[in-house]
Parts: structure tokens; C-alpha cells; sequence
């Protein structure tokens, strides 16, 4: 009896020493809910059977939410998180107010978890758009552009065919041809729900093809522009035609799950979407071609990522960089494809993943995919020049907000409630006194 | 109403030095409260962009101005006003109308009248951001929710309420939540209404509209005014409920001002000009309570009169 109970003493003391020299050191990371994001949080337990000094905690918020949480924690100077999923818009922001720490410093202070990481193998147009005057303040998770996505069987059945890299009238022609809202089919979804990250995206886009810009090099904003009242008046007028039933609610999700169930002909998006189209009932007649083009050839495809920086009041700058490099590393991609399959790889990062012939087969869209992401170009989606770098946004910090009343204004010229000219004319108004009140001139 | 004069006043017996020992209350309040106020006037007279730290800076009387004319010019505004009121006089209406009738059907002695009233009480306890995803997920939803079974078996085709009426909906809801406050509040008052004073009346011959006229209402009045003055003050502040049910949308239909504030403050990062709406979300409320106490005055006074 004395003696079990003078083991268990001692076993409890030896339990508690090991412990203590074993100190864990916690990384909390604040990140998005979409699925690439959850499939790294399920794959990072074998990372922390990697690097058992490392215990990782997790806070996964929608978009929205997150982008508040983690800005204003930066701004206040709270350290509540070790590696924060910024958006490709916010990064470079970031990192001019010094609230993101530079990847290429971390990398020569730590280079044993750099090792093997291949920096030149991220993508050119992607890793310049997180970087803040040559400086890289976060490495990219993932990152699309937009592409054009059509049911070949639609197109068939009327006997139409979609060029390989359409202009915006033959989408228009392709897409009323087949509008059939009486048997429930639609010529093109498209984002109608106010946002700047919702309906603006595509929205900018059309609008630099059509060669009109946000602002001009000094910061001027152009909306009344006669090139922006010919872009809104052809989105308003093709979506109104040939669109979605009640496209103000329309946005991805929306769109996605139209043309998931066959009944969208067209839809211009994200190019994320075509792998979930892919595994859709409509899956297999869905074919793929570039964004389409107005009379300006440039901006129309956009350019996003999500990525994982680390904030300068991390305290565990060090455990937060080693699991940065592994979740933005080509093992993890492996790691990735062995559990999930090849067509669940997070794209849009690597040169290498478009080069493996099992990402190819899983993903036939893959090139396309790459062939937009290259060929967009943030520092020259304009006609003129713009005062700051973004194919579908503009990279000040005044765009979030500039862009949330234009959007709800494009919504109600689109939602038919106000005509092109005078909304277009609001718009510039709200636009103006908010760069002149940020002093731009 | 001598029900006050009678009772002592406060505090003349007892020793000067022993109002000390309500400082630390009255400091923790001026921390908590003031403070922050001071700091949302500081802020109104920035041009602080939560992006751009740099312009945090203190700018001045231009900058107050400018971020009250921005907002008095800006059509929106008065959108937002409007539907402030509207929600709170909406809600202030029905939970009065349900509170009411509840407290009276508890007030009288029926079998299970205890889990009855927990029941009643219920939704009050829950947090509003539970309730809020509850009604708009599970009864409201349009395909599988409890409104879509009620619609096909009056054999309607199912609509979904939070996009057709989303003002309606989210008066619905918070309505939902506070009719258990109004009908506590209430049943206290007519749980210590005497009962000679009921027999009295019955023996005057008073029917029971009469009593309700002449008894029972005037015995409730300062129950009513409690009840309604804290629900002004907390249903002008309504936030969870509109964040999780429609996000101030379709448009800017059910953007109330502290919505206002948070999407002008986490959405727009413009510290300077939320903090102007701040001020502006002050201002209302002072305003509605001050009327309200008024309305309220006159009639006390046209009754004494």
C-alpha cells in the first residue's frame, strides 16, 4: 500500500519535470472558413506530431468577420494572433504600416525552416501582389483569377460554340440566345449583391475592358465617365435580359449553385469555382474559356489570393514561421493530394503544381487557370494609369469603403430603381468628397 | 402619488463622511462610461482610416464639421434615422400590446400557470444572437423551416419572410424577445395591486373594462413607464439580431445606427466618422427619452389636473 503510493509520487514528479522541460510555445492563428483553409486546419494535427514544441490554435472566421478582427487587431496593437490569412488587397497595406513581419528577413533568421522552400517557385503575379516596396510580407495559400465558365451542352443544343477568348458582345449574343427563364435555364449568372468584393469584382473588371478606371494617377475618382455609363449600362442591360431572377442577391455562392444544377448557361467568375464545378451534377458539360474582353484588352481578369503572414507583435514569431513555411510548402501540397486527392490541392501558389502531370489530369482546367493568373497584371489593368496597383480593387486604404457605396449604388441601377447616368453621377460624388477628405487632392 | 413623499428622504440622517463609500461605484461608472464617450468626441474630430495609422492624428474643428456635414448630407442618413425610430416604436408598440395581455392572463390563478410563465419568460433569456440564428435558420427558413410547414398547410407557396419583409422580420423577432421584459415588469405591477381596492370596485359595479379603465391601469402606470423607458433606451441599441439576420440588408432596409456605426467603423475602417454617428446615436436617444419622459409628464398632469 505505502509503496504504490510512494510510485505514484513519483511517477506524477517525473510526469511534471518532463513536462516542464518540454515548454510548448501556443501559435494562434486567425483564418477563413472556406474549404482550403479548413483542410489545412484538419492536416495541421500531423504537423504538430512534427514539431511537438508547438501547440496550434485556431480561430476560423467567415470573411468578413475575420478581416475586421484581424484589422483591428493590428491597428490597436493587440497580440492576440501569430499568424493572420490576409487577403491579397489587404497585404501589402499591411506591410507599409509595418503591422506584417518581412518573410525574407524571417527566412535568414530561421533559414532551418526556410530550407527547401523554393521561393522562385511561387508565382510571379502572385507573390509581387504581397509585396510592399520589394519587401514580402506574407506567403500565399492560395490565389485565382477569373475565367469564363459555360455549359457546352446549353451552347450545343442551340448551336452556338464560345471562342476560346471571348469578347463581351459574343458572351452577350451566346448568352441571350440561350436565356430561357420559362424552363428554368438562365444565359449568364453574374454577382448583382452589393459588396465590393461581391458585385465589384466582376464589375471592375468589365469596367477596365471597357476602358474606364476608379481613379486616375493622382486619385481623382472617373466614375461618371462615359466609359464607366457604357460598362454599368451593358452589365445592367445583359443581366437584366439575360441574367438571374432578382440579381441583386446573386453572388458566388448564388451563381455557383445555378450552374451546378445546369441551369445557368454562363457565368464569369472566380476561377476557384471551377474545381467545385467540377464535382457538380452539371460537372461534366462545363467547358472553360478567358475572361472575356471589351474594347480595351487588359483588366479583365482579376487577381486574388489568401495568405498567411505573421504580425509584428507575434511573440512566437519563430514556431509561427516554421508552420507558415510548411502550410505554403510543395510537401504540403503532396500532403494535400495524398489525403484529398489531386483535384483538392490549394491552386494558384506554385509553378510546380501546374507542372505535375497527376494536378494536370485532375484539373483540366489548370492551364487555363495559370494562363490567366500570369496574365493578370494589378500594376497595368488600366487604360490610364490608376493611383494604386489592383485588377478588380484598388490598393488604398480608402477602396473598402469608396467601394461599399458604389457597390450598393451599381445594385440599384442594376436592380433597375435608378438610371445609369445619375447613380453613376452619385457614385462619383460619394467617391470624391471620401479621397478628398483622405487629402488625396 | 404620495406613496413617495412618505418615505424618508435619503441620506439627511446619515453621516456626510459615509457618502465615500459610494466612490468607487462612482469612479468605476466614470471610467467605464465617460471615458469612452470622451474618446468617441476625440475621435469625431479625426480623419482616422484604421488602415492608416498616420491619420490618427487630432485635426480639429474641420474635421468635426466635415464629418457632420458628410453625414447630414448624406441620404442614407436619414434612412437609418427612420428605421431606428421605426423598429423602436414598432417593437415599443407590440411588446406593450403582448406584454400586456399575457400579464393579465397570468395575473389570474389557472393550473400549470408556473410553467407557464417560465415558458413565457424564456425567449427573454436567451441571448440574442442564439434566438436570431434560430429564427432564421430553423422557423423562418424557407424550404425546411417551421413558416414553410405553416404556409403549405394553409396551402401557400412557402416565402422567405427575412427577404420579402426583412424590417417586419426583425421587428417580429426582437418583439419575440421582449415581450417576456414588458409582461414581467408587468405582472409585478398587477401582482401588488390590492385586492379591497378590485373588491371596491366590484362592489361599485364596475364591469371588468371598467376596472381594467379605472383600476388596474392607472395602478400600472409607473410600471408601464419603467418597462417602456428601458426598453427605448435598449432597443435603440438593437445590434445582434440585425447582424445575424440580415446584415442591415437587402440595401440598407434594416440598417439601424449602431449598424450604421459598426459597418462605417469595421467595414469602412473610418474610425472619425463613426465616432461622428456615435455622437449622433447620443444625441437620438437623449432625444427620445426626453420626449418620452415628456409625454409622459403632461399626462400625469393632465390627470392631476
Amino acid at each position: 500500500m505505502k509503496r504504490s503510493a510512494l510510485l505514484a509520487v513519483a511517477f506524477a514528479l517525473a510526469a511534471l519535470t518532463a513536462g516542464s522541460a518540454f515548454a510548448q510555445t501556443t501559435v494562434t492563428i486567425a483564418t477563413v472558413n472556406n474549404p482550403d483553409m479548413q483542410v489545412m486546419q484538419e492536416l495541421s494535427t500531423r504537423f504538430e506530431a512534427e514539431n511537438p514544441d508547438v501547440d496550434l490554435e485556431w480561430l476560423v472566421l467567415d470573411e468578413g468577420t475575420l478581416r475586421s478582427r484581424v484589422t483591428t487587431d493590428a491597428a490597436t496593437g493587440s497580440a492576440s494572433f501569430d499568424i493572420v490569412t490576409v487577403g491579397a488587397y489587404d497585404t501589402p497595406l499591411w506591410g507599409a504600416n509595418d503591422w506584417l513581419l518581412s518573410i525574407e528577413q524571417l527566412a535568414e533568421q530561421y533559414p532551418g525552416a526556410a530550407e527547401g522552400y523554393d521561393f522562385a517557385d511561387l508565382l510571379p503575379a502572385i507573390r509581387d501582389g504581397l509585396s510592399y516596396q520589394g519587401v514580402l510580407f506574407a506567403v500565399p495559400f492560395y490565389g485565382e483569377s477569373s475565367f469564363t465558365m459555360y455549359n457546352r451542352r446549353i451552347l450545343d443544343e442551340a448551336g452556338l460554340t464560345m471562342p476560346d477568348a471571348p469578347t463581351w458582345e459574343e458572351v452577350a449574343e451566346i448568352a441571350c440566345a440561350v436565356h430561357d427563364p420559362a424552363n428554368g435555364i438562365t444565359g449568364i449568372a453574374l454577382r448583382g449583391k452589393p459588396g465590393w468584393g461581391d458585385n465589384m469584382a466582376p464589375i471592375t473588371t468589365v469596367v477596365n475592358t471597357f476602358g474606364g478606371q476608379w481613379f486616375d494617377a493622382e486619385g481623382v475618382p472617373q466614375i461618371d465617365s462615359p466609359e464607366w455609363h457604357a460598362a454599368i449600362s451593358f452589365y445592367a442591360d445583359l443581366v437584366q435580359r439575360c441574367g438571374p431572377a432578382g440579381v441583386t442577391g446573386v453572388s458566388f455562392p448564388e451563381a455557383l449553385a445555378l450552374m451546378s444544377q445546369g441551369r445557368a448557361a454562363i457565368w464569369v467568375d472566380a476561377t476557384v469555382a471551377a474545381g467545385f464545378l467540377a464535382g457538380s451534377p452539371a460537372g461534366p458539360d462545363i467547358d472553360h474559356a478567358l475572361a472575356p474582353v471589351g474594347p480595351v484588352a487588359k483588366g479583365n481578369q482579376w487577381l486574388w489570393s489568401w495568405n498567411l503572414g505573421i504580425p509584428s507583435t507575434s511573440d512566437a514569431a519563430e514556431a509561427a514561421f516554421r508552420f507558415l513555411m510548411w502550410a505554403t510548402s510543395k510537401d504540403y501540397i503532396e500532403l494535400v493530394a495524398e489525403e484529398k486527392g489531386w483535384a483538392a490541392v490549394p491552386p494558384g501558389t506554385r509553378i510546380s503544381t501546374y507542372q505535375r502531370p497527376e494536378y494536370l489530369a485532375a484539373a483540366p482546367f489548370a492551364e487555363m487557370v495559370l494562363g490567366a493568373i500570369q496574365a493578370a497584371d494589378p500594376l497595368d489593368a488600366t487604360a490610364e494609369p490608376q493611383v494604386a496597383p489592383g485588377v478588380q480593387f484598388v490598393q488604398i486604404p480608402e477602396f473598402q469603403g469608396i467601394g461599399a457605396d458604389v457597390a450598393q449604388v451599381v445594385a440599384e441601377i442594376l436592380a433597375g430603381d435608378t438610371d445609369v447616368a445619375s447613380g453613376l453621377q452619385r457614385a462619383q460624388r460619394i467617391a470624391a468628397e471620401a479621397m478628398q477628405d483622405a487629402g488625396y487632392y | 402619488m404620495s406613496m413617495q413623499a412618505s418615505v424618508p428622504a435619503p441620506g439627511r440622517r446619515i453621516g456626510e463622511g459615509r457618502r465615500f463609500l459610494s466612490a468607487p461605484a462612482l469612479i468605476y461608472l466614470i471610467l467605464v462610461t465617460q471615458i469612452p464617450f470622451a474618446m468617441t468626441i476625440w475621435f469625431a474630430f479625426t480623419n482616422w482610416n484604421l488602415l492608416r495609422p498616420a491619420s490618427a492624428g487630432f485635426i480639429g474643428w474641420d474635421s468635426m464639421f466635415r464629418n457632420f456635414a458628410r453625414i447630414l448630407q448624406n441620404p442614407d442618413f436619414y434612412t437609418v434615422l427612420f428605421n431606428t425610430l421605426y423598429l423602436t416604436i414598432a417593437v415599443a408598440v407590440l411588446t406593450f400590446a403582448f406584454g400586456m395581455a399575457f400579464a393579465l392572463l397570468l395575473d389570474r390563478p389557472f393550473p400549470g400557470r408556473a410553467i407557464a410563465r417560465t415558458l413565457l419568460i424564456s425567449p427573454f433569456l436567451m441571448m440574442p444572437v442564439a434566438s436570431s440564428v434560430v429564427w432564421k435558420n430553423l422557423l423562418l427558413e424557407p424550404s425546411f423551416g417551421l413558416s414553410a410547414w405553416v404556409f403549405r398547410s394553409l396551402g401557400l407557396t412557402s416565402v422567405y419572410l427575412v427577404q420579402e419583409a426583412p424590417m417586419l422580420s426583425i421587428i417580429g423577432i426582437v418583439s419575440w424577445q421582449w415581450t417576456p421584459f414588458v409582461m414581467l415588469i408587468l405582472l409585478a405591477g398587477l401582482q401588488s395591486l390590492p385586492d379591497d381596492v378590485v373588491e371596491a370596485a366590484q362592489l361599485d359595479g364596475a364591469g371588468p373594462i371598467a376596472q381594467f379603465r379605472y383600476v388596474t391601469l392607472p395602478h400600472l402606470r409607473r410600471f408601464i413607464e419603467i418597462a417602456m423607458l428601458l426598453e427605448v433606451i435598449f432597443i435603440l441599441n438593437i445590434f445582434g439580431h440585425i447582424f445575424v439576420v440580415t446584415s442591415g440588408g437587402p440595401g440598407i432596409q434594416t440598417t439601424n445606427l449602431p449598424y450604421q456605426i459598426f459597418l462605417e467603423a469595421f467595414s469602412r475602417w473610418n474610425i472619425g466618422r463613426a465616432s461622428t454617428y456615435g455622437i449622433f446615436a447620443i444625441i437620438l436617444a437623449n432625444l427620445v427619452i426626453i420626449a418620452f419622459l415628456q409625454v409622459l409628464r403632461r399626462k400625469r398632469e393632465e390627470e392631476t389636473a
